[in-house]
C-alpha cells in the first residue's frame, strides 16, 4: 500500500458569503441539557440484561518476565464465568495502522491490552475475569497466581537511552540509522527533519542560544474513566456489539476485529456520550477483553476502570528531554534553528515524536533547520495522543529560547516573532509550503491587546508564547435525511468529542439548506450506519465533519432541484438553489413560485422518492491554526507558589461557527496547559511504581486555580474549507508551558526549564539566585 | 464493597454497646467523607457501620461555663453557620473551612478529621493550638484526652477498643486572644496540606504574649504540638526576634519524609514561612478581640 499523503482527497473552496446561522451563538445547544441534568448516557450508563462484571488483574511490577499464570482457583470460585489471559489472544505480527494522530502497531496493541512475554509497566494487564458481580470478580483476581521474574526497569527517557540501560525489547534495533546497529536499544527510532544547512546558518548568527529542557509525563485527565459493555453472539459465525467510550468507533471496530481475529463487519461499536478523551480514547484497552469474556461466558460483560487504573494503565503523553538551539542576527532574523527531541513512548514504540519532529519550528519562516528525534521505550504505559501530541513540550523549549533571544537582542518578544513569522508560501521543514494562514494577524492582535498595557506589581511578571497545529482531514462520511415535513436529520460518523459537533453540524446544515436551526437534528452514528470514519483527532471534528455535512446538503440540493424540475416540467439545468429554495435559473425558464425544502419534501414521494444526501470523503487536511497566549503570574518568593493572575488567548479559528464554543475550546486547552505547567506529573518510586495514581495527588487544576480567561478570535479563513474553518481544539494547549515559564522569569528572574514548575522546584530555583 | 450492615443508634450508650459488642468489625461513621472513600477504594471492608449522627450529644454546639463544647459529629457547615463559635475561634474555623469543598464540609466533622488521624488533617493543628480537650467515652467510662494525644500515626489513633469521641471542649480564653491556621497546597482547594501551621496566642494588656500554642501538620507521623515554638513567643511582644525564634523552633521540630506531596527540604522551609504568616494573622486577631470572656 502506498504511504504518505493521498492525492485522492476532497476539499471545497472557501466562499465568502452572507451568513445567517454560522458565526452566531445558538441559544440551544443540543447536548447541554442532558449533560447538566445528568441524563446524558456515557459508556458506563449502558447495561444489558444478565450482564457480568469484568475486572482486570494488573502487574504490580514495572518490568518482569511472566513465567506462568495459574487461573484455576479463580475459575472455580462460584460466580466466576470466564477468565482470560495471554493464552486466549492470538499473537499478531508487526503491522502499523493509524489510530488518531499517533500510529499503532498491532503486534504491540495485543501486548498492551494483555501482557504476553513480559509486563512492561506497573498496571499492565495480565488477566481479566468476568463474574456475576464486582465483589466476586475482585475476589477472583486475588486468586490468580502469576509467577514473575522481576527485571530491572527504567522510567526516565535520558536514562533509557543509555547503552547499559535495562532493555525492554530484545529485538528492538534503532530504526532510521544506517547501517542497522548491532545491539538492541530502547531507542526505537531516530528521525530527522531538515531544511537548508544549519552549520552555515549558525555562522551567520550574532547571537546563539542553546538550552535543555525536561518535561514529566502527564495524563489527559478526562473525567470519564474508560468503560464498555460488550455482547458476543455466536450465531452467524460470531459477531459482537460494543458500547464504548471512544473518539473513533470505526477505529475501535477495526482494532477489536484485528486483535480477536474477527471480520470487521461482524463487530459493531456504538460510541456513547464522551466524557473527555483528548487523544486518550483513540485505542482500545478494555473492549477486546470484554468481547472475549463475553464470548467465553456467553453473557454480556461490562467493564470500567477506576481512576487508579486510568492513571496507571492508559495513555499519558511522553515525558521528554529536548535541546533547542536558535541563532539570530543582531536585527533579530533567525539564521538557523536546531533541536534534539527525546520522547518517551512508554512500553512500546510510537510516541508523538514524528509529529513533534515535523512541527518544532513551523510557525517561523526559516531557511536552515535540523531536528533529530528519538522515540524511546521505557517502563511506563504506552503513550497515547494528548491534544496536540508532543507539541506543548517542544513549544516550551522553542518559545522559552525565543524569549531569551528577544531579551538578548533587547527586542520586544512579539516583534521578534513577527519578524520571523511564517505566512502563505513559507516553506516548512516538514515539507511543503503553507497555505493562507493567520499567524501574523494573530501576533498583531496580541500586540494590540489591552492586556499588555496593564501595569504589574512586585513579584509579578508577564509571559508570551505562541503555538501552531495542523488540522487533520481523513476518511469522513455522513448521511442527511430530509423527512417528508422538510426537517433534516444528519447522521455523522465522527465522534462529538467536545460536545459542540452536533450544534455546529446543525448550523452548517441550516445555513446550506436555508432552513431553521431547530429543524435540524444531528445524530451520532454507530459503525453500522455509515461507512468508515477516521478517529476524531487532530482537531478535525468541525473541519472535516463539517465538510461532510456541507457535502451531504449539496447532494440533497441536487436531488431537490431534480424534483423541482419535475414539478415544473423543466430541465434540471433550469433550476437553481437560492436562499433555501428551488428557483427558476433564469427569467426565460418561466414563472414559478420558489419551492422550499418543505414544499419539495412533501411532493418528493411522487416525483422520485426520498430526499437524502450522502458523503463518503477523504477530506483534505490543512487549515493550520496559530495562537498566542499572554499570561501574568505572581510568584510567592517564600513558597515558590505561582499564581496565574491573568490569561489572554488570541487564536486564528479560520471561521468560528459557534463562537462561544470556540472560546470554550480555547479555555479548556489553556487550562490543561496551565495544569501541565504548574503541577501535573507522574511520580514513580524507585521500584517504578506510580505513586500518585489518583486526582488527589495527580494535581489537575481546580476552578479556583485559574482566572477568567480572555479570548480573542482571529478569523483568517482556511482556503480549503467551505466556511473557512480551521481546527481549533489543539492549539490552545501548546503555548501555556512556555508562556508561564517566561512570565515566571519576568517576575522573579529565574528560568524554569524543568517541568512541572511546581512550588518546590520554583523555590529551589529561587534559592539558587 | 462488602455486605455492610448499617446502624444508627440514638444514644452514646447504644453506640458503645454496638461498637464494643462482639466480634463484628465495626466502624464509626460521622460524615463518612474519609470512611466511605476508604471503603470505595477497597482499603477497608467493615461489617458494621455505626452512624453517630443520630446521637444528639454528638451534634450539639453549646456555650458552657468552661468554654465552647462541640459534638464530635458536628459538620463543618454547621460550625460555619454558628456565629458565636466563629467569632470566638477564628483559627479553628480557618482549618474547618479548608476541608474539601462546600459539599464535603456539609458532611465532614471535626471529630472525623481528628479520629481519622491523618497528619495533614486541617482542623487538627488549630484544635491543638486552641488546647481543645476531647471527651472520650468507652465501655469503661469516660476520660478527657487532649486533642494532640489522639492521633498516633497515619490512620491510627489512640482510642481504645469500643471508645468514641463524644465532644470537644475549647476552653475559655482571656481577652486579647487570637488564633490562625494556614496550610500550603499546590492547588487553591481540594488538595491536601503539604504543611499546615496553627497558632493560638494571648496578649496581656501591655501587649506582651502571655500564652501561645503552636501546632504543625504534615511534617511528622502525626500533628505536632511544638512547645518550644509557643515558648518562643511567651514574654515577648511577638516581634522580629521572637518570630525568628518561633520559625527556628518550628523548623527544628519538623521531621517530614520525602514523598509525592512534597520534599523534606520544602516542607521544613515552608513550615517556617507559614509559622511567620499565621502569627501575623493571630496577632491581628488578638489585637482586635476585646469581646472574649
Ligand atoms: C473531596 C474531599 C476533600 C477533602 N479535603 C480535605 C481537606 O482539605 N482537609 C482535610 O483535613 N480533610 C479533607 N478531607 C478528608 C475528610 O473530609 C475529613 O478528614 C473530615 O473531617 C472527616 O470527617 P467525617 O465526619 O467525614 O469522618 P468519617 O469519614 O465519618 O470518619 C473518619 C474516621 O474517624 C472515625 N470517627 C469518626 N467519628 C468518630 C468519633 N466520634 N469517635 C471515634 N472515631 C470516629 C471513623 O470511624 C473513621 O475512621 C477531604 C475528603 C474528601 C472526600
Amino acid at each position: 500500500m502506498a504511504t504518505g499523503p493521498s492525492p485522492w482527497v476532497t476539499s471545497f473552496d472557501y466562499e465568502e458569503k452572507d451568513l445567517k446561522v454560522i458565526g452566531k451563538n445558538p441559544a440551544d445547544r443540543s447536548d447541554a441539557l442532558e449533560k447538566v441534568t445528568g441524563r446524558a448516557r456515557f459508556a458506563a450508563d449502558y447495561n444489558l440484561p444478565g450482564q457480568l462484571v469484568g475486572c482486570v488483574l494488573r502487574s504490580p511490577h514495572a518490568h518482569a518476565r511472566v513465567l506462568s499464570i495459574d487461573t484455576s482457583a479463580a475459575e472455580s470460585l462460584p460466580g466466576v464465568k470466564a477468565v482470560v489471559t495471554r493464552d486466549d489472544f492470538p499473537d499478531l505480527q508487526s503491522e502499523v495502522a493509524a489510530a488518531g494522530e499517533l500510529m499503532v502497531n498491532y503486534r504491540d496493541v495485543t501486548r498492551n491490552i494483555m501482557a504476553r512475554e513480559k509486563v512492561f509497566y506497573d498496571g499492565h494487564a495480565v488477566a481479566a475475569v468476568a463474574a456475576t458481580d464486582r465483589r466476586t470478580a475482585k475476589q477472583a483476581l486475588k486468586l490468580i497466581r502469576v509467577d514473575y521474574d522481576v527485571l530491572p526497569h527504567v522510567i526516565d527517557v535520558v536514562e533509557a537511552m543509555q547503552p547499559d540501560a535495562p532493555l525492554l525489547h530484545e529485538n528492538q534495533f534503532t530504526a532510521g540509522i544506517t547501517p542497522k546497529p548491532d545491539r538492541p536499544s530502547n531507542i526505537a527510532t531516530q528521525m530527522t527533519s531538515k531544511l537548508g544547512d544549519v552549520v552555515t546558518g549558525f555562522k551567520q548568527a550574532d547571537l546563539v542560544i542553546e538550552r535543555e529542557f525536561n518535561t514529566k509525563p502527564i495524563h489527559q485527565g478526562y473525567i470519564e474513566p474508560h468503560a464498555c459493555v460488550a455482547n458476543y453472539t455466536s450465531g452467524g459465525g460470531g459477531s459482537a456489539e460494543v458500547w464504548a467510550s471512544t473518539q473513533g468507533h470505526f477505529v475501535f471496530q477495526a482494532q477489536i476485529a484485528k486483535v480477536l481475529q474477527m471480520d470487521i463487519s461482524k463487530v459493531r461499536v456504538n460510541p456513547a456520550e464522551l466524557g473527555g478523551g483528548f487523544g486518550g480514547k483513540n485505542t482500545v484497552y478494555l473492549e477486546p477483553l470484554a468481547v472475549l469474556l463475553s464470548k467465553k461466558s456467553g453473557a454480556p460483560v461490562k467493564m470500567k476502570m477506576d481512576r487508579n487504573e486510568v492513571l496507571r494503565a492508559t495513555g499519558p503523553t511522553s515525558g521528554t528531554n529536548t535541546k533547542v538551539k536558535i541563532g539570530v542576527t543582531k536585527d533579530g532574523k533567525i539564521t538557523a534553528a536546531q533541536a534534539e527531541l527525546n520522547y518517551q513512548s512508554g512500553a512500546f514504540p510510537g510516541s508523538a515524536l514524528a509529529l513533534a519532529t515535523m512541527t518544532v519550528f513551523t510557525r517561523y519562516d526559516l531557511k536552515n533547520v535540523l531536528v533529530v528525534g528519538h522515540d524511546v521505550t521505557c517502563n511506563r504505559p504506552k503513550v497515547a495522543a494528548y491534544r496536540a501530541p508532543g507539541a506543548p513540550m517542544i513549544a516550551f523549549a522553542v518559545e522559552s529560547v525565543m524569549d531569551e533571544l528577544a531579551e538578548g537582542l533587547g527586542m520586544d518578544p512579539i516583534d521578534l516573532r513577527l519578524l520571523n513569522a511564517a505566512s502563505e508560501g513559507t516553506k516548512t521543514h516538514m515539507g511543503g509550503t503553507l497555505d493562507r494562514i493567520g499567524y501574523v494577524e494573530t501576533l498583531e492582535a496580541a500586540k494590540a491587546h489591552e492586556h499588555l498595557k496593564t501595569p504589574l506589581g512586585p513579584n509579578q511578571g508577564r509571559g508570551i508564547a505562541t503555538g501552531y497545529w495542523f488540522t487533520l482531514g481523513n476518511e469522513t462520511s455522513g448521511t442527511l435525511n430530509i423527512s417528508t415535513d422538510g426537517t433534516a436529520a444528519f447522521i455523522y460518523g465522527t465522534v462529538d468529542v467536545a460536545g459542540g459537533s452536533r450544534t455546529v453540524f446543525a448550523q452548517m446544515i441550516a445555513e446550506e439548506l436555508g432552513i431553521a436551526l431547530d429543524k435540524v437534528r444531528v445524530i451520532q452514528s454507530d459503525t453500522s450506519s455509515l461507512g468508515f470514519n477516521f478517529t476524531t483527532a487532530g482537531s478535525r471534528g468541525t473541519a472535516a465533519g463539517g465538510t461532510v455535512a456541507v457535502k451531504t446538503c449539496r447532494d440533497a440540493i441536487v436531488r431537490m432541484c431534480e424534483i423541482a424540475a419535475r414539478i415544473w416540467d423543466v430541465d434540471v439545468e433550469q433550476v437553481s438553489w437560492k436562499d433555501g429554495h428551488a428557483v427558476p435559473a433564469g427569467a426565460n425558464v418561466g414563472e414559478f413560485e420558489p419551492l422550499s425544502v418543505a414544499d419539495l419534501a412533501k411532493q418528493a414521494s411522487w416525483y422520485g422518492g426520498t430526499i437524502a444526501g450522502h458523503a463518503e470523503l477523504n477530506v483534505a487536511g490543512g487549515g493550520p491554526g496559530f495562537g498566542a497566549h499572554l499570561v501574568d503570574v505572581e510568584v510567592d518568593r517564600e513558597t515558590g507558589a505561582v499564581k496565574v493572575l491573568r490569561y489572554s488567548i488570541i487564536q486564528d479559528a479560520g471561521k468560528a461557527v459557534f463562537p462561544d464554543y470556540v472560546k470554550a475550546q480555547f479555555h479548556g486547552g489553556a487550562v490543561q496547559g496551565i495544569g501541565m505547567a504548574l503541577n501535573e506529573e507522574y511520580i514513580y518510586n524507585d521500584k517504578g511504581i506510580m505513586e500518585n495514581a489518583g486526582f488527589l495527588d495527580y494535581r489537575i487544576p481546580v476552578a479556583s486555580d485559574v482566572p477568567f480567561i480572555d479570548t480573542t478570535i482571529v478569523e483568517v479563513p482556511s482556503p480549503n474549507h467551505p466556511y473557512g474553518v480551521r481546527g481549533i481544539g489543539e492549539v490552545p494547549i501548546i503555548p501555556p508551558l512556555a508562556a508561564i515559564s517566561n512570565a515566571i522569569y519576568d517576575a522573579v528572574g529565574v528560568r524554569m526549564r524543568d517541568h512541572p514548575m511546581s512550588p518546590p522546584k520554583v523555590l529551589k530555583a529561587l534559592s539558587g539566585t | 464493597m462488602n455486605n455492610t450492615q448499617y446502624k444508627a443508634p440514638a444514644s452514646v450508650e447504644k453506640a458503645i454497646e454496638l461498637f464494643s459488642g462482639a466480634e463484628i468489625g465495626g466502624k464509626l461513621l460521622a460524615g463518612g467523607t474519609d470512611l466511605l472513600v476508604q471503603m470505595h477504594s477497597d482499603m477497608i471492608a467493615p461489617a458494621l457501620l455505626i452512624d453517630l449522627k443520630k446521637i444528639p450529644q454528638l451534634r450539639a454546639i453549646e456555650k458552657e461555663a468552661d468554654g465552647y463544647r462541640i459534638g464530635a459529629a458536628v459538620s463543618g457547615v454547621e460550625l460555619m453557620n454558628h456565629t458565636g463559635f466563629c467569632t470566638t475561634w477564628p483559627g479553628v474555623m480557618d482549618g474547618v473551612k479548608l476541608i474539601g469543598s462546600l459539599q464535603v464540609k456539609g458532611r465532614a466533622s471535626v471529630g472525623g478529621n481528628i479520629c481519622n488521624a491523618s497528619p495533614a488533617a486541617d482542623s487538627v493543628p488549630p484544635m491543638i493550638a486552641a488546647g481543645a480537650l476531647a471527651t472520650v467515652v468507652g465501655p469503661d467510662g469516660a476520660r478527657i484526652v487532649p486533642v494532640e494525644d489522639i492521633g498516633v500515626a497515619p490512620g491510627r489513633n489512640s482510642l481504645q477498643q469500643g471508645e468514641i469521641v463524644v465532644s470537644f471542649l475549647l476552653p475559655n480564653q482571656l481577652a486579647g486572644s487570637g488564633g490562625a491556621y494556614q496550610r500550603f497546597t499546590p492547588r487553591t482547594e481540594m488538595d491536601i496540606a503539604v504543611v499546615g501551621v496553627a497558632v493560638n496566642l494571648t496578649l496581656d494588656k501591655a501587649g506582651i504574649c502571655s500564652h501561645a500554642r503552636v501546632a504543625v501538620g504534615a511534617v511528622a507521623e502525626k500533628v505536632l504540638l511544638v512547645k518550644q515554638a509557643g515558648d518562643a513567643l511567651i514574654g515577648t511582644r511577638v516581634q522580629d526576634d521572637a518570630t525568628d525564634n518561633l520559625v527556628t523552633a518550628v523548623r527544628a521540630a519538623c521531621r517530614p519524609i520525602d514523598d509525592k506531596r512534597g520534599t523534606r527540604e520544602f516542607r521544613v522551609q515552608v513550615a517556617g514561612v507559614l509559622a511567620r504568616r499565621v502569627v501575623a494573622t493571630a496577632l491581628e486577631r488578638a489585637k482586635g478581640s476585646g469581646q472574649n470572656p
